[in-house]
């Protein structure tokens, strides 16, 4: 009797779920149907441009669909996967919130762009640039967490490593100089905060609001008192070439998007495999672990508790001076005020998002890349909405994944936690 | 037999406090040396030297005849020691492999993680010693005798030959007691040596071969088993004679006090773990729930006392229903409460001893005047009681959580027996306390019951249930197997009924 009685209860509970998850489904598809379905133009046409301009990969002929058929095929998936889920119930949560976001986006982008044209391999390129320094500051969040010291001072570094990395690079007539002084400088902010929160066991939050602080107040007076009038001398670097690898390069959508791109787009994806190998898959990797989720443990096991932690900040702070270096000599050669403007807080989130894995990291960021390339492209397309609101998207994104998707993330199980003997 | 590991002369201080002083203690090879003491009395102290956790401030370590220097578990581990903490130190998110590789990573290519080395180790010490584990379970989906397995794998996979276990059964059911006296027969069997620590008389006696005794950081003596009797321990330990058995006169129960009839309830995570439960507790009598923990009787208690709603059934005291009432009506309804998680739903960790003296009364005259708490009544009511219940603090202003495991015990009795009650639950009230806070809490749950309270006691150690109760209620997956007269019941019934099988008619009457 036990058992069964045990057992009605959890088939109850995934029933209970599996009509909430199909009848989600189904109010996503009558969404869809009335916010775009409705209103597209009957017989417009949406062109998806598949090429660059100026890239060297082989010319394609643009995707052209129609664009009510398209929002209606997008209305006609949705539903059915909402009605088979009522029905039968699909095991994987990630394949339904896949199907939601993608017919969602798919039919929004119809809709925005019926009548018109709109660049598809140009807004999967521009995502992936624009999700680099987010993915470049939530592996500083990765490899730190995991250590179980939380950063959230990276919007700091990132500020003060862009600017250093102009004005080296300009002094100097040399970008590599401006890379690896903001790569150094990185370390060496990070190895601030961690004296203070290892050694001292200052709160971890308070130490990284005050490198925010700190960043976002000496690179804008800095800026103001001597780049302003200096420009030339002191803010003017120029940006790292666009290097196209040769053969890949001339894939049609995945070459421009991948194999044309500039050296800290490749350091990027590079550090996110390696990251992700060294984590999962070397000692150093599972002493890193070891010390996030149970650093008592690892102490008895001989492992340097403290050293581990420096090591791993310190490497973090590292990766976050190359996001730093991204905004200025990566991007637009310059430095303005307060020019990362929340990435380095988003890539927490991403963080958070990814799980505290790397390659989860890379993906959420392309999530708040691709919502962050979308608002410029939509500004441009002039789509009725306020550019007010297009420019919140990355944000809203970040705020209904924090609150909502993500559902319960489990963070390193002494994440933010001073460790005493 | 030589001494395979001697300690001459440990003296450790902590501000405040002389932990160790001049301790000495040898193990010799190939046996099993006890170490007994009660909490506080500085076993861990001593043994986190030996492992280099602490730096002693005098007093020389030998290993195998040679003196040694251990300044961090690598010297430790390099000189063959050994440590099964009290507290598993495994990562529950990690697999049996990846735990027990941590520290000393065999790699391919010198940069990867060879696991599969590590799991072929694994399946061999399992099948020498007998301590069968999946190499590739996850920590935290393992049940704890196993969990306990992994931490001796641990050991033996660097090689250990002088293991410390610290209190290796605290945490273990019966059941599992025995498996893992089973395997230090296997280790001993394969040259190993030992050193258990424990506070529990019987196990020393059922598998030392030396014994030490350390009270208040000081050696008291060594005894052979042979010579040793449990009695002869326990004044050992607490340094002046201990009643093991608890006194007590016939009861005379009166009326019923607590009626539970057919009682359903599902715990947190919608499991329904109390199924149809019903008996009651009469006035002047102790019933005593037995199981092997986790078969109901948290959620029971939890439902008894509020903190739990129940699905269905009725909860009646002294006539009047308590079902789903708030813990605080329960409370005034005459209830008390020594909870199962004494820091968790006991006390209040953070909150000076005199505050959590009045955490039942706090809104009542004199402790509170309309909307201000009065400090003086709240201070003179502590004081008096920590007198009358002789806890042993510095003082009333110090936290709940500076005092040791049995005075924090003594202050939740303090507190529930400070009100008029009729009915006392009390869950697993000894757990993890030394046998002179047994000995005291015992006492006084006796004492209330002859003073008319109707007592329900909930414990996973038949001892205790044997020793307190006039009648037994054993509970196997949510239900009530039977309740025998406590007079006439056998350990070995009461191990059949919590293995849940029914007794036969005859050996009922018996």
């Amino acid at each position: 009797m036990t058992n069964t009685t045990i057992q009605t209860n959890t088939t109850a509970l995934e029933q209970r779920k599996r009509i909430s998850y199909g009848m989600t489904l189904l109010v996503v598809g009558i969404l869809i149907y009335l916010f775009f379905g409705i209103n597209a133009i009957p017989g417009a046409q949406t062109t998806f441009g598949l090429n660059l301009l100026g890239s060297q990969a082989i010319q394609v002929s643009d995707l052209v669909v129609p664009a009510q058929g398209t929002i209606y095929l997008m209305v006609g998936i949705v539903i059915f996967a909402g009605a088979y889920q009522l029905a039968r119930g699909v095991k994987s949560t990630g394949l339904l919130i896949g199907i939601i976001a993608f017919t969602f986006v798919t039919a929004f982008l119809t809709w925005a762009a019926q009548d018109k044209s709109f660049n598809l391999t140009g807004m999967l390129s521009s995502s992936l640039v624009r999700a680099t320094p987010i993915a470049l500051a939530a592996l500083c969040g990765v490899i730190s967490e995991r250590a179980a010291v939380i950063n959230i001072g990276i919007e700091g570094i990132m500020l003060m490593t862009a600017q250093i990395a102009v004005v080296t690079a300009t002094m100097f007539q040399n970008l590599y100089v401006g890379l690896i002084a903001a790569i150094l400088l990185g370390g060496l902010v990070a190895a601030f905060h961690a004296f203070l929160v290892i050694r001292y066991k200052v709160d971890q939050t308070v130490s990284g609001v005050a490198i925010n602080i700190i960043g976002a107040g000496f690179t804008s007076f800095f800026s103001s008192k001597y780049l302003q009038g200096a420009t030339d001398t002191l803010n003017n670097s120029g940006t790292f070439p666009i290097i196209s690898i040769p053969y890949l390069s001339k894939i049609p959508v995945l070459g421009p998007t991948l194999f044309e791109n500039n050296i800290i787009v490749y350091l990027m994806l590079i550090l996110v495999v390696l990251m992700h190998i060294l984590l999962f898959y070397t000692p150093w990797g599972l002493r890193t672990r070891a010390v996030g989720e149970h650093p008592k443990a690892a102490d008895t096991l001989g492992i340097n508790v403290y050293l581990t932690r420096y090591v791993n900040v310190i490497l973090g702070g590292m990766i976050a001076g190359l996001g730093g270096a991204y905004f200025t000599i990566g991007s637009v050669g310059r430095f303005d005020e307060l020019m990362t403007a929340g990435k380095g807080f988003i890539g927490l989130a991403a963080t958070i998002f990814g799980k505290w894995s790397p390659i989860g990291a890379f993906a959420s960021s392309l999530i708040f890349g691709f919502a962050d390339s979308l608002q410029v492209k939509l500004q441009i397309l002039r789509v009725p909405i306020p550019s007010e609101f297009l420019l919140m998207a990355p944000y809203i994104v970040t705020m209904i994944i924090l609150t909502g998707v993500v559902g319960r993330a489990i963070p390193p199980a002494a994440d933010g936690q001073p460790y005493e003997k | 037999m030589a001494n395979v590991l001697e300690l001459q002369g440990i003296t450790k201080r902590f501000p405040g406090v002389l932990a160790n002083d001049k301790i000495d203690i040898a193990l010799r090879e190939g046996k099993i040396l006890a170490l007994l003491g009660e909490n506080g009395a500085g076993k861990s102290t001593l043994m986190n030297i030996l492992y280099g956790l602490y730096k002693p401030d005098e007093g020389k370590i030998f290993v195998r005849g040679k003196e040694v220097e251990i300044h961090g578990p690598n010297d430790a581990i390099a000189q063959g020691i050994g440590m099964v903490h009290q507290h598993f130190m495994l990562v529950p998110v990690m697999t049996v492999t990846e735990n027990v590789m941590l520290g000393v990573e065999p790699t391919k290519n010198g940069l990867f993680l060879d696991k599969e080395k590590v799991a072929q180790r694994i399946h061999d010490i399992s099948n020498q010693y007998g301590l069968e584990v999946d190499p590739y379970a996850y920590i935290k989906d393992l049940p704890v005798g196993i969990q306990q397995r992994v931490e001796i794998i641990k050991v033996l996979y660097r090689n250990a030959d002088i293991l410390i276990l610290d209190e290796p059964t605290a945490v273990l059911t019966p059941q599992e007691v025995e498996g893992l006296f089973k395997i230090i027969n296997t280790l001993i069997k394969a040259g190993k040596s030992i050193i258990f620590i424990t506070h529990k008389l019987k196990e020393v006696l059922a598998i030392a071969d030396d014994i030490s005794v350390l009270r208040l950081g000081r050696m008291v003596g060594s005894i052979e088993p042979k010579k040793a009797t449990p009695e002869k321990l326990a004044s050992m330990m607490v340094g002046r004679d201990v009643s093991l058995v608890v006194q007590k006169q016939a009861s005379k129960p009166k009326e019923a006090v607590l009626k539970v009839e057919k009682l359903f309830v599902r715990d947190e995570r919608q499991n329904l773990t109390v199924q149809g439960v019903s008996f009651e507790v009469r006035k002047g009598e102790v019933l005593g729930v037995a199981g092997v923990q986790g078969n109901g009787q948290t959620e029971l208690v939890y439902a008894l006392t509020g903190l739990l709603p129940s699905e269905s059934g009725l909860i009646e005291m002294q006539g009047k229903t308590l079902h789903n009432a708030t813990p605080r009506q329960i409370l005034e309804s005459g209830v008390a409460h020594i909870p199962e998680d004494r820091q968790r739903h006991g006390l209040i960790l953070s909150f000076p001893i005199h505050d959590n003296m009045v955490l039942c009364t706090y809104y009542k005259e004199p402790f509170a005047h309309g909307v201000s708490l009065q400090e003086k009544p709240i201070y003179s009511n502590a004081e008096a009681l920590v007198k009358q219940f002789d806890v042993r603090t510095p003082n009333i202003y110090v936290n709940a959580g500076t005092l040791s495991g049995g005075n924090q015990q003594k202050v939740i009795v303090a507190r529930e027996f400070s009100r008029p009650i009729e009915l006392l639950i009390a869950s697993q009230p000894t757990r993890g306390l030394d046998v002179g806070s047994i000995e005291y809490i015992h006492k006084q749950i006796i004492k209330k019951r002859d003073e008319g309270t109707g007592v329900l006691v909930v414990s996973s150690e038949l001892d205790e249930i044997l020793a307190l109760s006039d009648r037994i209620a054993v509970m196997y997956k949510g239900q009530i197997m039977d309740v025998l007269d406590a007079k006439k019941a056998t350990k070995e019934d009461l191990g059949l009924l919590m293995a849940g099988i029914h007794l036969s008619a005859p050996a009922k009457k018996k």
